[in-house]
């Protein structure tokens, strides 16, 4: 495997790509294009590739609603007000049990917000975002190298499940570069679909639909999906646990708030701060178990996101009142450099009397 | 004595009674789809996209595969499926309200496209399904429960012909308005189906057969006086006829 060095926006394109990924149905917005630009090209240089920009980011998720019931690996990517429009296209999905890679390049926010990068969009991904009972799993990288990887594993967990699949990343994340490389040799064969919609040939005629008058069947739909999300907090939560040991102190952050973290954590480990770094790598489903456990141990989790407070919830939620929290956010694209959250690190550390 | 069937239900309808209204346009074109479908042999091969509306439930009656797509959304699902599946032969169904207002964009930039679909549009001039509202081709004067008095083009703008805007775009290749309103334009709205799908698996573009319908519980009229009023006050406003078709080669 050799290394190249591509923008976080390409390679996770090419992830798609090497996933099996032969539809891509989007809607231009800024930080996210060169994902666009990049299946445009890359999937017209294939015999069986197909590249539409669409009308609208409507457009664009009814393509992907299309595309996914007759069974192909396909996926969309915009950035915040873009996903916000996605959303009716995503509960669809969700209803109608189709797996599909949505991508969220997340921007500033509400509204038109700007294009920095941030991470408001998080009660959104996590909560569903569009209407009714359902979730989508989110997987939130937070470097290139994760990007492609985790590209890779969202085909395979939407297929897995059936279930709409979000990359929750950010500007910063699509736009900077980095060495990567891609996994060589054959991936996992997509499971069997034996509920597309490819014409009625040798077989009963089928139909895929969310409308249920009667509402038995519908609280049905409700509960089967509820089950589907039980197993999927059973079998797939994901998170890295950076120098968690012999913490006193631990700092909670997911994608590139993490690594911020990561770089400040280091510096004050210099200082003789016994600091540690959980990071959700699944969103949802939340690590909640992990939370628990390392709260045995530790005095003060500090919370750090990009955004006015939304992760801090689920900490809270997860320790059940058992830990102390406090937050820490820089909303609206505000990014703090490593040296900034080290010394907001080493403050609360000395307030909270860990040292 | 031996009998002779003469008259049975297509096969690529399902035993299933309709919903529908009586008096209602929707039997007869679910009816005239699925003679078509028999005819072209193309039962295995046909996928239906049906709408939010009155006719959400056609994957009941017909024994094809059919994918439900969001209210308005249906070009652009039958869109992902047709580029997924070239081979096959992709129609939608859907209404005024669907089509000429929440889908006005994913219609239009389909059509420009060229996407090769068919899209049977129902013009009734009301929203059917959610009981009777203004729809984009209420015409002038028509009563519903969201123009009180009748429509006034003051208050409620005009209806609008998206026949006939699709016609401009480059991407489409078949247009024609039909009614269901009598046995002569019954056959005329069959042979445009037909018409409108042979373009489509001859790769010519983007194909819409739009068919005016009588929607008698709305409007409040008995069936006949209803199918009259179609044929007496919708005609004049949207034309019957060929409103575009692109030669072959």
């Amino acid at each position: 495997m050799s290394k190249r060095l591509m923008s976080g926006n390409h390679a996770l394109g090419e992830a798609a790509v090497r996933a099996g990924c032969r539809y891509y149905f989007g809607y231009p917005i800024t930080p996210q294009n060169e994902i666009a630009e990049y299946m445009a090209r890359r999937l017209n240089e294939l015999d069986d590739g197909v590249f539409i920009q669409a009308e609208s980011e409507l457009a664009g998720i009814n393509m992907v609603i299309g595309a996914s019931m007759a069974g192909a690996r396909v996926m969309t990517s915009s950035s915040s007000p873009g996903i916000s429009l996605k959303q009716e296209g995503i509960s669809f999905l969700c209803a109608l049990e189709l797996p599909a890679v949505i991508v969220n390049m997340t921007r500033g926010g509400p509204g038109l917000g700007n294009i920095a990068p941030a991470q408001s969009d998080y009660f959104q991904a996590t909560r569903g975002g569009g209407h009714g009972d359902y979730r989508t799993i989110v997987l939130a990288p937070s470097t290139v190298q994760e990007s492609v990887d985790l590209t890779i594993e969202a085909f395979q967990l939407a297929d897995s499940y059936r279930i709409a699949t979000v990359i929750l990343g950010d500007g910063m994340l699509g736009q900077m570069m980095e060495p990567v490389e891609f996994p060589d040799g054959k991936l996992p064969k997509p499971p069997v679909k034996d509920w597309t919609i490819t014409g009625a040939k040798g077989r009963p005629s089928r139909f895929i639909r969310s409308l249920l008058l009667d509402p038995v069947a519908e609280e049905e739909l409700n509960w089967k999906l509820a089950r589907k999300h039980e197993r999927i907090a059973a079998h797939e939560v994901r998170y890295e646990g950076y120098k968690l040991e012999d913490a006193k102190m631990v700092v909670v952050a997911f994608g590139i708030a993490a690594r911020i973290a990561k770089g400040a954590i280091k510096r004050t480990r210099e200082e003789g701060l016994k600091v540690g770094l959980l990071r959700p790598i699944t969103l949802w489903p939340f690590p909640h178990k992990i939370i628990r456990d390392v709260a045995k141990k530790v005095g003060h989790f500090l919370v750090y996101e990009m955004n006015t407070g939304q992760m801090v919830e689920d900490v809270q939620l997860a320790l059940g009142g058992k830990g102390e929290v406090s937050f820490y956010g820089r909303p609206g694209g505000a990014v703090v450099t490593p040296l900034e959250m080290s010394r907001v690190i080493s403050s609360r550390y000395y307030q909270k009397g860990l040292k | 004595m031996g009998f002779t069937k003469v008259f049975s239900r297509p096969r690529s309808l399902k035993d299933t009674p309709f919903h529908y209204c009586p008096g209602c346009g929707h039997s007869i074109i679910h009816r005239l789809v699925a003679e078509v479908i028999d005819e072209m042999g193309i039962q295995e091969r046909t996928i239906g996209v049906p709408p939010a509306g009155c006719a959400v439930l056609a994957y009941n009656y017909f024994d094809i595969d059919m994918g439900e797509a969001p209210h308005g959304r249906g070009a652009a699902v039958a869109t992902g499926l047709k580029r997924v599946l070239p081979d096959s032969v992709v129609f939608t169904y859907q209404g005024d309200g669907d089509i000429a207002a929440i889908g006005t964009a994913e219609t239009i930039h389909a059509a420009n496209r060229g996407e090769k679909i068919t899209v049977l549009f129902i013009n009734n001039g009301v929203y059917g399904m959610t009981g009777g509202q203004m729809a984009p081709t209420t015409i002038l004067g028509q009563e519903t429960t969201t123009t009180p008095g009748g429509r006034e083009e003051g208050r409620d703008g005009f209806p609008l012909n998206l026949s006939e805007m699709l016609a401009l775009t480059k991407g489409s290749a078949y247009i024609e308005r039909t009614a269901v309103t009598n046995p002569k334009n019954i056959m005329r709205t069959k042979k445009a189906i037909e018409k409108a799908l042979r373009v489509q698996m001859e790769g010519l573009g983007f194909s819409l057969v739009e068919i005016l319908s009588p929607c008698p519980t709305n409007l409040k009229l008995r069936p006949a006086d209803a199918w009259k009023w179609v044929e007496e006050k919708m005609v004049e406003i949207f034309p019957l006829g060929v409103i575009k078709a692109v030669k072959k080669g």
